[in-house]
């Protein structure tokens, strides 16, 4: 783990959101429409307008200024963590998200524990079991085959409107939050529990395997002190898919739930054509996504020592 | 390309289909079978009869029975007719957005793997930018510009899903172009715009078939739920993830308008990722997404 490493991971980061930015301010200035229509009402439809209102928002926002001036003001104020003003809520981008952030985490830690422990046990229980793998390899193939807001729909059906255990949508307290972790956490435990079954079963078929069990641990006592650690290394580099499965994911949870959130922001603001919130959500995600990424990869050689001295 | 595995297949392949189990499974016929069906009534929506449009308000809410063997909706619509009007638009919106990407990705990965290494350095790096951001607030931003419609989401799934082509595209131009053929065919003095049109074209682009079968099914999800989230085709659509919208409100009263759509969506999935895994196995290729 280099000082050169980290400054190259910290560049390539740099590039990475310098890019987001870079797109996202050049989607801004695709948007079919004026913005001073969008923000004066109507999203955009409405004709009737004064000129003088427009004038003025042209103004306060500097839409008339050359492009190359606005790109320059909007790194800048990137830069200094600042995302703009939202075009229909009147309040600035940073503080709409962060309004939002809170339930947005708790929703996607929450299931990425899950996810986790769901695919844990489900590939403990059934690596190197012909019947119980083949049986959860179909199940797992279904799971990665449904849409994340049907597996919702099918919950709520059952759960909410059939049984009555948990609220139907809002978010109070964790009775509410049960559901919608399980429909984010059941499709990345079908990709996960895949993967960690592949790693056990190579690690059983090691000679340590027999060693173990020779020296009269039981199989369970072997699975999960001595071949898990194994698995886990290959489920280390899937978690930044994982990563971005779940930041898109509460997307349409939080849909399916009604719940409030960064997604129901991002949604809202795409349907509102309101620019400025749609880039500040994603680019909040892909910083989001760098970060947490760089620090698995760091993670991972500190696992597995043997790439920090191959790998440059 | 779909019947049981012949004998005498190289044991690497049988062993990717897990130890020759599965070289007997039902599955890729079965998933065959009901992809036709699927593409039968996508084609022929009116094979089934019935109109998708037609009210009745007194039927609203029905369960399954032998004559609406889908139930009916809250406006007493008959879901079944509704779903198989709805096979064409999911299944163009997944097989459009794949095709764009397949198309987009190709041309992005060959400029890398034969444009020197500026070309190569500025197009993967765009790869590394747009992959770094999650698939679905890609396209939530790509419709955002583009405004909603079912257009805008299949450009939005293929903007996702494009690097991920050029990436695979990129290595194997390399790959080809490094063979004893192509080296062959230069040193015996043809020009490099033949020696790329007929020597390492034709190679890079089999493997491609197999990739882009994999990512239909990812698409027709994403299609399905950018459409929910009412991004997609008008809203009345019976588009299959515009179905889940609609049923969405109306849980309480029936379960059936929502849970013969996603059926839908899920079985076409399977049958395709069943295909797609066939199409790997016989290719004996191993390409990571």
């Amino acid at each position: 783990m280099t000082t050169r490493w980290w400054l190259r991971r910290a560049g390539l980061g740099v590039l990475v959101v310098w890019g987001a930015a870079t797109l996202s301010f050049l989607g801004l200035h695709l948007l079919k429409g004026d913005p001073a229509r969008i923000i004066a009402g109507g999203g955009g439809a409405v004709s009737g307008q004064s000129q003088q209102i427009l004038d003025q928002i042209n103004a306060q926002y500097g839409f008339r200024q050359p492009l190359v001036v606005q790109y320059g003001r909007f790194l800048g104020e990137l830069v200094t963590g600042d995302l703009g003003m939202s075009y229909q809520l009147n309040q600035r981008v940073t503080s709409v998200i962060s309004d939002q952030l809170w339930s947005t985490v708790v929703l996607a830690l929450g299931a990425a524990v899950l996810g986790f422990v769901l695919s844990l046990v489900l590939a403990v229980a059934t690596a190197g079991r012909p019947r119980a793998r083949s049986l959860s390899s179909t199940v797992e193939l279904v799971l990665v085959s449904t849409p994340g807001f049907f597996v919702g729909i099918l919950l709520l059906t059952v759960f909410s409107f059939r049984l009555g255990w948990f609220p139907v949508f809002g978010d109070d307290g964790i009775g509410s939050l049960v559901l919608p972790w399980l429909t984010l956490a059941l499709p990345i435990a079908g990709t996960l529990s895949l993967v960690m079954r592949e790693g056990l079963e190579r690690a059983l078929e090691q000679p340590f395997a027999l060693t173990v069990r020779a020296r009269g641990a039981s199989a369970t006592r072997l699975r999960l002190r001595h071949a898990v650690r194994h698995a886990l290394l290959p489920v280390l580099t899937l978690s930044g898919w994982m990563l971005g499965a779940l930041l898109g994911g509460v997307v349409v949870v939080e849909t399916v739930f009604a719940r409030a959130g960064i997604g129901q922001v991002a949604v809202t603001a795409v349907n509102g054509r309101d620019l400025p919130v749609v880039t500040g959500v994603v680019l909040v995600a892909t910083i989001a996504f760098v970060v947490i990424n760089t620090g698995l990869d760091a993670l991972y050689r500190v696992v597995d020592p043997r790439l920090g001295s191959v790998a440059q | 390309m779909t019947t049981v595995e012949p004998a005498g297949q190289p044991l690497a392949a049988v062993r990717e289909s897990g130890a020759g189990r599965r070289a007997h499974s039902i599955g890729p016929p079965l998933a065959v079978v009901f992809l036709l069906l699927v593409g039968v009534v996508a084609l022929f929506p009116d094979l089934v009869g019935g109109n998708p449009e037609a009210v009745d308000p007194a039927d609203a809410f029905l369960d399954p029975s032998a004559e609406h063997l889908f139930g009916t909706d809250q406006l007493g619509r008959d879901v079944l007719t509704r779903v198989v009007h709805g096979a064409g638009a999911s299944l163009a919106l997944g097989l459009g957005a794949t095709a764009l990407a397949a198309v987009v990705g190709i041309v992005w990965g060959l400029a890398a793997g034969l444009g020197g290494r500026f070309v190569d350095e500025a197009a993967m790096r765009l790869a590394d930018i747009l992959l770094s951001v999650p698939t679905i607030l890609l396209a939530l931003l790509v419709v955002a510009v583009l405004g909603p419609g079912g257009p805008s989401v299949a450009i939005a799934i293929a903007v996702s899903l494009s690097p991920g082509f050029a990436r695979v595209v990129r290595v194997q131009t390399l790959v080809v172009d490094r063979t004893g053929y192509v080296q062959s065919a230069t040193a015996l003095g043809l020009r490099r715009r033949s020696v790329v049109g007929r020597h390492i074209v034709p190679n890079v682009l089999p493997p491609m078939l197999v990739l882009a079968t994999m990512n239909i099914g990812a698409s027709i999800i994403a299609g399905a739920s950018l459409s929910f989230l009412g991004l997609g085709p008008e809203a009345s659509s019976s588009e299959w993830g515009s179905l889940l919208s609609q049923a969405r409100n109306y849980l309480q009263d029936a379960w059936a308008p929502a849970v013969f759509p996603g059926l839908a969506v899920v079985l076409t999935v399977i049958s395709i990722s069943v295909i797609g895994r066939e199409l790997r196995i016989r290719f004996e290729g191993r390409y990571d997404r």
